[in-house]
């Protein structure tokens, strides 16, 4: 958008590049079925994406193993070294980082549509600033082990998310205030973790650091089942909420006066979408960003009007994936945490996306 | 005919007896405000010396307060005649120093804070949050990864340029566009800028064990083991930003009234910007480099300044200096005897003290725009 550009002609513009409406597929009298074209392109796209991602991930490493040993091993066949590579150490790794991308694109979503606002991600209101506090304290005062980090890091991360939006509370929550208390309790709990931090011995100070960065090295098939049980418990509650909170992004007034429960939805989702960033960082660690940059690449492929929450999973999968393969592979054999290399691309994602909001005077 | 004119001429002369009474009226309050100008100004010197004086204190307390409390007559001994004791070399190679670093970081990142607040007219300017901190940061985490430097003396060249660099692009990005750069667009701009430098920060440290061990030391600020070597270093940028900053408060107080009225008085508003960073980024960098990150001193000291003596920039400086120095120096000390053993650093304090005062601000419900 210039400068000279009339609303009117912005709105054309708009308007033209909105989505085709959707089609409606009819099977007899009774069933039928919305398809929007852009949509299901956009979708197969991001899978085939996803899928290939998967691939390669399941190829590389310090030891190669060529697409067809892989699909062989995959069947159950091959050589044992094959076999262990594949089934026990790649395959695992690949899915915690789809399960743990698409639960973190979908909180993401929730997050931002509730707060209307594209920067209303878990890491702008301090869950991730918390859940890393969180667990950097039990690994360096308990030395707990991995489920009791985990835990600490989801009560640190809920605690600090409640806290930040009771905080924030004055006669209803305003988007800019919630981040503004969000980044003045960050700045707080990360400098309780730079104390902790000072205080261990190195080595279980570089734990505790690479935990609070956020890694998927070394996670097995119990992670995997872990996430996975804990979105099939919540994804359900929030496609289901979906409709509802698209319409809440109208505004809360209008969205009561179309029938919506507006307190009630707000509580539901963002109880659930707290819980689904919690398992995430259980799992995980703190990873930044994913959950900012994907629901927004997603509504931007989409062109949706809403926050299209399926494809913020996707898009979420998909980013966590292919930040996995770079931060294996990049400067290999060294390997980073998945943490570093989302921060430094959502990091840059975010400077672009504030660049263009306030260059076309939106905020 | 006649009795019209008449009239006109009773209303001629009341009017001009009306005029002569406004006149004394207006002479009288000119001269009554004059007075009490003068009676303010008084009262702000005093306040100033008071507050000096309240620095001197902290500044005792911070020499004798520790590990081992040394009175004050064995501290006056040791600064005029030092006998080489246990005791006096604590107090002249250890504890002076300090206290000295303490005072002068502590007014850098006031004044900064103000400097800041005042250019901006923003009232969550604060250089940890835009990015000063973490330019520093970033910059000396590359300097021991790729330079292999070590000591802190040689951190303080990297970290004012990191400083420079990251305040400089989360000022270029939050005033960049059309609209003027609000409170909310510079934070969020810092917490951006600050996001890309931390995740390279992270890649540095994952991949070297000894970068890690320097650097997690050094991101809490800190005054501990900071020796004068170091001050003496940087003492001349020191300097030169607080005088360039004491110098532009008239013209901060033009600015104030806006850019339009401020030109149109003739400031040179792109002149005096220029300067105003330059010192920001000099007392920031500056305090940054011997302390390291400190949060939150430069974001609550002006306010408290303001709430003592009012808007005006060539009273509001040199308070948020003294108070800022204060607060430091203080803080470092009760970090000393808060803990049964060992101490809590005065970067962990003032975050602790200062985010709850930002979050106070944000609630507020007009965020006060200077």
């Amino acid at each position: 958008m210039t400068a000279t550009e009339t609303p009117t002609e912005t709105a054309v513009r708009s308007r033209s590049r909105r989505a085709r409406p959707a089609r409606i597929l009819r099977f007899g009298d009774r069933v039928s079925l919305r398809v929007r074209p852009r949509g299901l392109a956009v979708g197969t796209g991001l899978v085939a994406a996803i899928t290939a991602v998967f691939a390669v991930l399941l190829m590389v490493g310090e030891y190669e193993i060529p697409l067809d040993k892989v699909v062989l091993a995959l069947a159950g066949g091959g050589e044992r070294l094959d076999l262990f590579f594949v089934r026990d150490v790649r395959l695992p790794r690949a899915w915690t980082a789809v399960l743990v991308g698409a639960s973190l694109g979908v909180a993401g979503a929730v997050f931002q549509s509730l707060s209307r606002n594209p920067l209303g991600s878990p890491d702008i209101i301090g869950f991730t600033g918390g859940a890393a506090t969180g667990a950097v304290a039990v690994i360096l005062l308990f030395g707990g082990t991995m489920l009791q980090v985990s835990l600490g890091a989801v009560a640190g991360g809920i605690g600090t998310a409640a806290l930040v939006y009771l905080l924030a509370m004055k006669r209803g929550v305003q988007g800019y205030r919630l981040i503004l208390v969000g980044i003045g309790i960050s700045a707080m709990l990360l400098s309780v973790r730079d104390y902790l931090l000072t205080r261990a011995d190195l080595t279980e100070a570089k734990t505790a650091q690479i935990w609070m960065i956020g890694s998927l090295n070394a996670r097995g098939w119990t992670e995997v089942i872990a996430v996975l049980v804990c979105m099939a418990l919540l994804l359900p509650v929030i496609f289901a909420l979906a409709p509802r909170l698209r319409l809440m992004e109208m505004g809360d007034q209008t969205a009561g006066a179309l029938g919506v429960p507006v307190q009630a939805t707000q509580a539901v989702a963002l109880i659930a979408a707290s819980a689904l960033t919690g398992a995430a960082i259980a799992v995980a660690g703190p990873i930044s960003f994913i959950a900012l940059a994907a629901p927004q690449l997603a509504r931007r492929l989409l062109r949706s009007t809403g926050t299209a929450f399926f494809g913020a999973a996707l898009m979420g999968a998909l980013l966590l994936i292919a930040a996995d393969l770079v931060a294996q592979r990049a400067l290999a054999p060294a390997q980073l945490p998945v943490g570093a290399v989302t921060a430094v691309i959502g990091g840059s994602y975010l400077v672009w996306l504030l660049y263009r909001e306030w260059r076309t005077g939106r905020a | 005919m006649s009795s019209e004119r008449t009239t006109a001429v009773i209303g001629a002369s009341a009017e001009k007896a009306r005029a002569e009474a406004e006149r004394e009226e207006a002479a009288a309050a000119l001269e009554e405000r004059t007075r009490s100008h003068v009676r303010t100004r008084v009262v702000r010197a005093v306040g100033l010396l008071a507050a000096l004086g309240a620095l001197a204190v902290c500044v005792g307390l911070s020499v004798s307060v520790g590990a081992k409390p040394i009175p004050l007559s064995t501290v006056w001994d040791a600064l005029w005649n030092n006998d080489g004791s246990y005791d006096h070399s604590v107090i002249v190679e250890l504890r002076v120093p300090r206290a000295v670093l303490g005072v002068f970081v502590g007014a850098a990142l006031g004044l900064a804070g103000a400097l800041m607040q005042g250019l901006t007219r923003n009232p969550l300017a604060e250089p940890g949050i835009l990015g000063v901190n973490s330019g520093a940061a970033a910059a000396v985490v590359f300097a021991i990864y790729m330079f292999g430097v070590t000591s802190p003396d040689a951190y303080v060249w990297f970290a004012f340029l990191g400083a420079a660099v990251a305040s400089v692009a989360v000022y270029a990005l939050g005033s960049g566009g059309r609209s003027q750069a609000t409170p909310v667009r510079l934070a969020l701009a810092g917490t951006a800028i600050a996001a890309v430098l931390q995740g390279l920060v992270y890649t540095v440290i994952a991949l070297d064990d000894f970068v890690f061990d320097r650097i997690r030391f050094w991101q809490v600020g800190s005054l501990v083991g900071r020796d004068l070597e170091l001050f003496l270093r940087v003492w001349p940028f020191l300097l030169a930003g607080v005088v360039i900053a004491l110098a532009l408060a008239p013209a901060l107080n033009t600015i104030a009234l806006g850019d339009d009225l401020a030109s149109a008085l003739g400031a040179r508003l792109n002149r005096t910007r220029a300067l105003a960073a330059l010192a920001i980024v000099l007392l920031c960098g500056s305090a940054t480099a011997t302390a390291g990150p400190i949060w939150f001193v430069g974001l609550t000291v002006p306010h408290v300044a303001r709430a003592i003596v009012g808007p005006d920039q060539r009273w509001l400086l040199p308070y948020s200096a003294v108070l800022a120095a204060i607060l430091l120096t203080a803080a470092d000390t009760l970090g000393r005897v808060v803990l049964p053993n060992g101490e809590l650093e005065v970067g962990i304090i003032t975050a602790l003290v200062g985010a709850p005062v930002f979050i106070a601000l944000v609630r507020r419900k007009r965020m006060a725009q200077l």
